[in-house]
């Protein structure tokens, strides 16, 4: 009878390490598929750039598409960034620093990082249900049947543009927030318009911060592409499946941006 | 699908847009072009104390920026702070017994050299040295001997 309760326990451990085993297998499986997909998409390239117009059209659907909800949240961030660093500063009088925080906080950290999770919000999540559904209705499948690689037709055209425009959409919401952020400063709350570019000027660094927010958004548009892509390539053909990959898609890339802006951030500005 | 003429327009401008997007934030926001690096020349500088003073740190003459401290060091013979000055080469012709301090921008503002001219002809070239330097001035050390002398004032 004492034996009892011992084995039971013994045998919900082992059930634990076999389930703690499975999910290790599974996810490390996943990850070598999405390397061996990622490489499969990079061996595209050269035959996209030969044709521009599949690149072109995917460039409008993820970059013109995604303009509008960075603009009007880069300009609403950065009005919300004036608001309330202007509270807190000129509690020590040093309001005339407004725009170097603005700037700091923008270039550096906000404009990639949101702009990254509103593009996973609108581009990714649409990529991962479209290319979902096209395997579900065995689109793939068919153009695989006409010797047509559909890796090289659909994916890699959408990686690229994926990737290209990530920085330019970081770059312009980085933009339109520091131009929102003086529209409140100085226009509402009374600093003085030459301290804000001026200090801010001073301040500001090309290569130390401008450049290191651009390679925040390259990497994060590569990631946030990559994850996508692979998230409605290898999605369950049903529509159960493709809804839980457009969520996967979501979820993951948010999780992969602040990880790794974390990491970036540590690795680009530790030293000073 | 739109029209591809339409897209093409579309996708020409978000480029367009996105690149002037990045030019702003170079030129507007960082002012590259004062960052661009000029010709100049390096002169050294012995302090007692450099105080707060940092790479990059200004260094100007008159009020006017002519240049960057591109490195700082500690000699460890003579105990002193070693700082090399990175001065444009358009202004060559500071005299050879120009002084060199260390000052605050404010009263807590951040620190740069400035530089003073002397009278001499001769001109501060690569390589040269400041013979005549002034150390920061470190505002506890200055309290401090306010206070000190104020008791001894006292008694």
């Amino acid at each position: 009878m004492r034996l009892l309760p011992c084995t039971l326990n013994l045998k919900l451990m082992t059930e634990f390490l076999q389930q703690l085993g499975q999910n290790t297998r599974t996810s490390f499986t996943k990850l070598g598929r999405g390397s061996f997909f990622l490489l499969q998409t990079l061996s595209g390239t050269l035959s996209v750039l030969i044709r521009p117009r599949l690149l072109l059209n995917q460039m409008y659907s993820v970059g013109v598409l995604s303009f509008l909800i960075i603009t009007i949240s880069g300009l609403f961030v950065g009005m919300v960034l004036g608001l309330q660093g202007y509270y807190v500063l000129s509690d020590f009088g040093a309001e005339e620093t407004l725009g170097v925080m603005v700037a700091a906080s923008l270039v550096r950290e906000l404009g990639p990082v949101v702009s990254a999770l509103l593009f996973a919000g609108r581009a990714g999540s649409a990529l991962t249900a479209e290319i979902g559904l096209m395997k579900a209705t065995e689109q793939l499948s068919g153009m695989e049947m006409m010797a047509v690689d559909p890796i090289k037709r659909i994916i890699t055209p959408r990686f690229l543009a994926g990737f290209l425009s990530m920085p330019l959409l970081a770059a312009l919401f980085s933009a339109i927030g520091v131009i929102g952020g003086q529209m409140v400063g100085s226009g509402l709350l009374g600093v003085d318009d030459g301290a804000y570019w001026s200090q801010m000027q001073a301040n500001m660094d090309f290569r130390d911060d401008i450049l290191n927010g651009v390679i925040k958004s390259i990497v994060f548009g590569f990631v946030t592409s990559w994850i996508a892509l692979f998230e409605g390539y290898d999605a369950i053909p049903t529509s159960e499946g493709v809804s839980r990959a457009t969520t996967r898609t979501v979820v993951n890339s948010a999780f992969s941006i602040l990880g790794l802006d974390f990491i970036l951030t540590v690795f680009m500005f530790g030293d000073n | 699908m739109q029209h591809t003429s339409t897209q093409d327009t579309f996708v020409g401008l978000f480029v367009a847009s996105g690149i002037v997007g990045l030019f702003f934030l170079a030129l507007q926001v960082s002012n590259l072009s004062s960052f661009t690096e000029h010709d100049s020349y390096t002169i050294t500088a012995r302090f007692q104390n450099s105080g707060g003073l940092k790479v990059k740190s200004p260094v100007s003459a008159a009020g006017v920026k002519i240049g960057r401290v591109s490195a700082i060091s500690f000699d460890p013979k003579t105990y002193e702070s070693v700082v090399q000055l990175n001065i444009d080469s358009q202004y060559n012709t500071l005299p050879d017994d120009t002084t060199a301090s260390v000052f605050t921008a404010g009263l807590l503002g951040e620190q740069y050299v400035n530089l003073e001219p002397g009278g001499s002809d001769d001109y501060l070239k690569n390589g040269g040295k400041i013979e005549i330097t002034q150390s920061a001035i470190i505002l506890e050390k200055a309290l401090g001997q306010f206070l000190f002398k104020s008791a001894e004032e006292k008694k």
